[in-house]
């Protein structure tokens, strides 16, 4: 007795396209990196928590090893400090990879228009999704994370995702 | 005016701290910083300044020494042999500023990248010139001469394992990099390495007014937004000499008291999560984001809120905040006895944490610890007793103290001072009076739009007080209040002008995480995982 699609479909056959079947796994299934450092980290943790519950977008299985992972959510200021690490670490991920930026600070620097602060993590490592906000509120984080979804849906297994970038630690 | 209380020679100033030191019992150095006069209104011909805080021993009086070093000499004798907290207190002047502390064990840069170039607290030095710096520090410099002062000899060092632990590390709750030498999983050596997440703030609030500095310092400790407000309004309104409504007063003792429920609630949580208990996380987290919904009721933000005014509040309390603050603070009880029934008789739990991460009395006072890491040492030292603010004198409630200075009893002491908050905030909530939140004064608080819109003197306020903010009388001025990690204190040097001519923080987790290393030492390496939890770091205070 199957309890889902089984009990359906029986032992047929189905028939699709290896890119959706893939994408459709992917992009539900989303592990996330959490770069958290600053205040947005905290407010990663409400999206993770109870009520905001990331997992009801199979995207809870947060890994804080770059290997295990293929969403990464900058979550806080990135200072010139912090800067290599973050380059270092996003080039530990394996393909297929999504950037998303969370809050003002790792977007633009924020209000830390000073010395010490990297004026948005696109000068480093390319981004997919902007979160406005300092910090954002939960449900725009969930938002990002849909617009990823989205974005997986249209990939292709075929077609390389390298994307050409260079930023200012690229020698 | 607001002065310094002691002006020494920079030659004087060493004896005179012994002095103070061993026979006024001022035993715990609060903070060291400079001031640099070239940009100043009233030429000086000295250029830089040096400033000691103290405290003694009774917790009850504080002192600022200032010294004026000669230009061509800007050097000093360092204290790091009388006080553990100089060693990092004067490597972030030598960083900043560029003053030379003599006889220093290794006097390098602390928050800035060891290939950064000037010192950014200057006043020449421009505030948006970034500098691209690549190379990690190998911290040998440090590590070397710790582990041969420890007897380690050449052959010796090479059986050791070096292992990095952060910057980017599940267990660091943030940007932390603690570089260990291991013996199997025993920690022999500890060297700890911060600044990755320096965002600038004392410089910022050089170009800042003072109300606009106010969201800054929610981004100091972001877990208590609030109490950070509050410490630094507070130093302003004492600077400005005005005392702020009663209205006021309660509501700050609330939300601040709030605040640092959910301060501890964080850390608590995530202490347990490190240890494994995942379940006590949603427990704990659960009550924590019923009371972000209500900051967000009353402040409109949920974490940084910006709530306090110089003079004041932003907002006063909505209609109902009393049912929702009692449904709150209700969950918050409820979670905490869940949270306890899973831990306060759980074997692993205090296997794992009694006499783990101990810190003794004598190490937290010599390296400016406060806060309940420094109370879980059974030092008895709450601002909120020793120097009342607010009617804290008038509540009932219990300054929260542990015996051992172990993991379990920093757990502890911040489960139970969650309850007494919340017996503060039951009792000011009961006394809360009717009446305004801002002091009547047009030059501090902002006012009311239908001035603005109604009236040229209103549209006149409103302009001037944006433009040239809220004009704070010459002097310099050191102050602290109690919040989340213990002693946060603001050092305030004003020109007469809008904006502050200089803001030193005292950053109570910079000084508990300068001991860290000390802590850890001979524990094992899961064991420091939890210390380092369980003494709640929070980047945004100690990189500020």
């Amino acid at each position: 007795m199957g309890l889902g699609v089984e009990s359906v479909f029986g032992d047929s056959v189905v028939t699709t396209k290896l890119d959706k079947a893939v994408n459709w796994a992917r992009s539900y299934s989303l592990w996330p990196m959490a770069f958290g450092t600053a205040c947005c980290g905290i407010e990663f943790m409400s999206v993770a928590a109870s009520k905001h519950d990331i997992s009801r977008f199979g995207a809870e299985v947060v890994r804080f090893s770059p290997r295990q992972a293929d969403l990464m959510i900058v979550a806080g200021t990135i200072s010139y400090k912090q800067a290599p690490v973050l380059k270092k670490i996003y080039d530990q991920m394996c393909e297929p990879k999504w950037v998303i930026s969370m809050g003002a600070c790792a977007s633009s620097g924020g209000f830390y228009d000073n010395y010490t602060t990297l004026q948005g993590i696109d000068e480093i490592i390319p981004v997919d999704e902007y979160i406005a906000g300092c910090p954002p509120r939960p449900e725009a984080v969930l938002d990002a994370i849909m617009r990823i979804q989205e974005k997986a849906q249209n990939d292709s297994i075929i077609k390389d995702r390298v994307k050409a970038f260079k930023g200012i630690l690229d020698a | 005016m607001h002065k310094p209380d002691m002006i020494v020679e920079p030659k004087e100033l060493k004896p005179t701290i012994i002095k103070l030191k061993n026979d006024e019992g001022f035993n715990l150095l609060l903070d060291i910083t400079a001031i640099d006069y070239l940009a100043y209104p009233i030429k000086s011909e000295k250029r830089f300044a040096l400033i000691y805080i103290l405290r003694d021993k009774s917790f009850k009086k504080s002192i600022t020494i200032k010294t004026y070093l000669d230009n061509d000499k800007l050097e000093i004798e360092s204290l790091s042999d009388l006080f553990y907290s100089a060693d990092w207190a004067e490597r972030e002047t030598f960083d900043q500023y560029g003053i030379k502390f003599l006889n220093h064990p290794n006097l390098k840069r602390v928050l800035n990248h060891h290939q950064f170039v000037g010192h950014p607290l200057r006043k020449n030095y421009i505030i948006t010139q970034g500098q691209v710096c690549t190379e990690t520090e190998s911290l040998m410099d440090e590590m070397t001469p710790l582990m041969t002062s420890k007897g380690y000899t050449k052959e010796d060092l090479e059986e050791i394992m070096y292992l990095n632990i952060g910057p980017s590390h599940p267990a660091t709750h943030g940007t932390i990099r603690n570089f260990m030498a291991l013996e199997g999983e025993t920690i022999r050596g500890c060297v700890t390495e911060i600044g990755y997440l320096h965002r600038g703030f004392e410089k910022s609030c050089e170009n800042h007014n003072y109300n606009q500095i106010i969201p800054y310092t929610d981004r100091l400790n972001y877990c208590s937004a609030i109490l950070n407000n509050i410490g630094f309004s507070k130093t302003v309104e004492e600077m400005l000499n005005i005392d702020i409504t009663e209205r006021a007063k309660f509501i700050r003792v609330i939300i601040g008291e709030l605040s640092r429920i959910t301060d501890h609630l964080v850390c608590n949580a995530a202490n347990m999560v490190d240890m494994g208990g995942l379940t006590n996380f949603w427990y704990l987290f659960a009550p924590r984001d019923k009371a972000y919904d209500l900051f967000s009721k009353l402040t409109g933000a949920r974490l940084t809120n910006t709530y306090t005014r110089i003079g004041g509040l932003e907002f006063d309390l909505y209609d109902g905040f009393a049912y929702d603050l009692e449904e709150v603070l209700k969950d918050v009880e409820k979670a905490i006895e869940d949270a306890l029934s899973l831990v306060a008789h759980n074997k692993i739990f205090l296997d794992r944490t009694q006499d783990v991460g101990v810190i003794t009395k004598e190490l937290a006072i010599s390296a400016g610890i406060t806060g309940p890491n420094l109370r879980a040492s059974g030092i008895d030292y709450d601002i909120r007793k020793t120097n009342p603010y607010y009617h804290y004198e008038s509540f009932d409630f219990d300054v929260v103290i542990g015996s051992h200075g172990d993991v379990y009893d920093r757990i502890m002491c911040r489960f139970e001072e969650m309850r007494q908050s919340m017996s503060i905030i039951r009792q000011a909530m009961k006394q809360l009076p009717d009446g305004p939140i801002n002091v009547d004064m047009p030059s501090i608080v902002m006012p009311d739009k239908k001035n603005v819109y109604g009236n040229i003197e209103g549209l006149m306020n409103q302009f001037k007080l944006v433009m040239d903010g809220v004009k704070v009388p010459e002097g310099e001025y050191y102050s602290a209040t109690e919040a989340g990690n213990g002693e946060l204190g603001f050092y305030i040097v004003s020109d007469g002008s809008g904006t502050p001519y200089k803001v030193k923080c005292r950053p109570p987790s910079f000084y508990s995480l300068s001991a860290f290393p000390k802590v850890v030492e001979n524990t094992m390496l899961a064991d420091a995982v939890i210390t380092m939890a369980s003494m709640n770091f929070i980047a945004g205070e100690f990189d500020r």
